[in-house]
């Protein structure tokens, strides 16, 4: 298992390497950069010595390649360079913003879990029942709203009911646990909703597929209830895929922060991306980039090592 | 086995090609909801396309004295902070958005179609290389990737349309396209008549367009379909970020972008039509896609 669990991880480094690859120099197939911009913004008169001189402090003015190799090298030693619009660090412009990201990702999975796998469960079982024709309502709404519409209908909904609106400022969990929470816990179900509308249909085809296997036939032959056939038997092969789906479209639900964070006024990770994008900062959006690109390869690794701790058929060399 | 028996085994072709319009109508019969997203799509696309026609107002007509308006018989849907007429200004983003979502879903969908079969033709390192860059893409959500291309392109706006959003929305498209045509190009490059085209000497550009592309117009289709909805949703989110259609050109997402928050109080209408007209036709494109596939494909159904 150890052999194992070595050998994935280093199969992530090509593929980290390859993502590196393409989104360095793609963000670099058309030429020009934020600097000029950024300078000379404002109509201001900027000589060019001034702007060379802040391209060479960013170190922009090194051959691509170059520049490239000493991404990568600072990467590896968690410094993955200055970001171009604000010129500090990207890992201190990351690392503030990143536990409030997390936070939502994290409570928005566990509401879709805990939404999805009884859903999914129950119009398996109770097929072309109302439940099944709900579940079909709810994943093709689901995925026809837009994330940010439904961010904003809910705080519609919120200010009627409780008259609250998102409020300015974020107050992290060990400052006020319930002020927190009662901040992130909306974010959290929008995209955890949208997300459970995803994974719940998944979870309805793995049962329907689990039920039809012969350890369940040879279960209600015993005689066993149908409760002990479902939870025992069926729900926990049924998992197995489950868990699966939860993992892959975990980069679903990372997409939907993006605009949720928008919406909410939540000074996260997303809001930093499209601050970055907005401003043509290459070295940020690509530092942010690979670190979704990350987060979707470890999950993945993630997923097939808790296939191996819960599925007793798997073996692993 | 007899011959009267194989010949009652074989099923045979009407001799009349059925016409588009029995097509249609065996669609209507046995999709039905496939038929009511494709009235739906059509009648946007028709209120898009009649806009200055039906719509009441001008959609960037500034009257500061219909500022804010409730929903009333004047404007049905009410107005927005600068007395834009917001039914009007919907009409209108009709047209952006079936434009925008049918020329990008329609880009991206041929790119990928095009690198899927030439990556299943050729297989080996062609292939190999194709792959990982498709995995790699596919492992960022399309909204990232959409951004990424926004970054990097930054605006051109050519007749009026932004070309490089455009390309923003297509691009993510690609890779997931390429994915899926990718496979039902590998069990085609194994058929048969492929075999006979190479033997008989055929180019390899003839091979791919005029004998394997034929074939899979069915994915593709779906395919379109199902991306013309991602595509509205994509622009309409890049729009919210007011990374998408700028000002004024009425579209969907912008008009949910920027202050329309300061007004939750004041006149929520502003923010639930547009909303709502941005659902409905992602809903209804998703729900034609859907039906599409199953009377296309109905092996798909049964999976």
């Amino acid at each position: 298992m150890l052999t194992y669990i070595a050998k994935r991880l280093l199969m992530t480094i090509p593929t980290l390497l390859g993502a590196a690859v393409l989104i360095f120099f793609m963000l670099r197939v058309v030429p020009g950069d934020v600097i000029e911009v950024k300078l000379r913004g404002d109509g201001a008169s900027v000589t060019q010595e001034v702007i060379d001189a802040e391209r060479s402090r960013l170190g922009l003015d090194k051959p691509l390649p170059e520049q490239f190799t000493s991404w990568i090298a600072g990467l590896t030693k968690l410094d993955p360079g200055l970001s171009m619009w604000t010129g500090k660090p990207v890992v201190d412009e990351m690392s503030v913003r990143l536990p409030l990201s997390i936070q939502v990702a994290v409570m928005g999975a566990l509401i879709a879990t805990l939404i999805a796998v009884p859903m999914g469960t129950l119009s398996a079982l109770y097929r072309d029942s109302p439940i099944d024709y709900l579940l079909r309502i709810f994943s093709l709404v689901g995925l026809a709203v837009p994330a940010f519409w439904f961010g904003m209908v809910m705080i519609l909904l919120l200010l009627w009911l409780f008259n609250w609106l998102p409020p300015v400022i974020y107050t992290p969990f060990h400052v006020d646990p319930i002020a927190n929470l009662s901040q992130l816990i909306w974010p959290a179900l929008v995209v955890g909703i949208r997300y459970a509308a995803v994974v719940a249909r998944m979870v309805r085809s793995s049962v329907i597929e689990v039920m039809k296997e012969d350890y369940i036939r040879t279960a209600r032959a015993k005689g066993l209830t149908e409760k002990v056939i479902i939870i025992r038997h069926a729900m926990k092969n049924a998992m197995l895929p489950a868990i699966t789906v939860i993992g892959l479209e975990f980069a679903f639900l990372m997409g939907g922060l993006v605009v949720t964070e928008q919406v909410f006024n939540l000074n996260g990770i997303g809001q930093l991306f499209v601050q970055a994008v907005a401003h043509r900062d290459f070295v940020l959006v690509q530092n942010i980039v690979m670190f979704i690109a990350a987060v979707f390869v470890f999950t993945n690794l993630a997923v097939d090592l808790l296939y191996a701790a819960i599925d007793p058929r798997i073996r692993y060399r | 086995m007899t011959l009267g028996t194989m010949a009652a085994s074989v099923r045979v072709p009407s001799r009349t090609k059925p016409t588009a319009w029995r097509k249609m109508m065996q669609f209507a019969a046995t999709q039905p909801l496939g038929a009511a997203g494709l009235v739906t799509v059509l009648v946007m696309a028709i209120a898009g396309a009649l806009a200055p026609y039906i719509a009441p107002y001008d959609p960037v007509a500034i009257s500061f004295s219909d500022m804010l308006a409730p929903p009333s018989w004047e404007h049905p849907l009410g107005t927005d902070n600068f007395g834009r007429d917001i039914l009007s200004r919907i009409l209108y983003g009709a047209r952006t958005a079936i434009v925008m979502g049918l020329v990008s879903a329609l880009i991206g969908s041929t790119l990928g179609a095009i690198l899927g079969v030439v990556s299943a033709y050729f297989g080996g390192v062609i292939d190999l290389l194709i792959q990982r860059a498709v995995d790699i893409f596919l492992s960022l959500p399309i909204i990232v990737l959409a951004l990424v291309v926004v970054a990097m392109l930054g605006r051109n706006l050519v007749l009026g349309f932004d070309f490089n959003l455009i390309l923003a929305i297509s691009i993510p498209i690609v890779p997931q396209v390429a994915r899926v045509v990718r496979s039902s190009a590998l069990s085609i490059r194994e058929m048969a008549y492929v075999d006979a085209a190479r033997v008989a000497g055929y180019s390899t550009r003839r091979i791919i367009f005029r004998h394997m592309a034929p074939n899979l117009m069915a994915p593709y289709l779906i395919m379109l379909t199902a991306f013309i909805a991602q595509a509205i949703l994509l622009e309409a989110s890049l729009s919210f970020l007011g990374l998408g259609v700028t000002e004024p050109s009425p579209a969907w997402g912008l008009m949910l972008a920027g202050n329309a928050v300061d007004f939750y109080r004041q006149a929520p209408w502003m923010i639930i039509f547009p909303g709502l007209a941005i659902s409905l036709a992602v809903f209804s494109f998703n729900l034609l896609g859907d039906s599409l596939r199953d009377w296309l494909d109905p092996k798909a159904r049964l999976r």
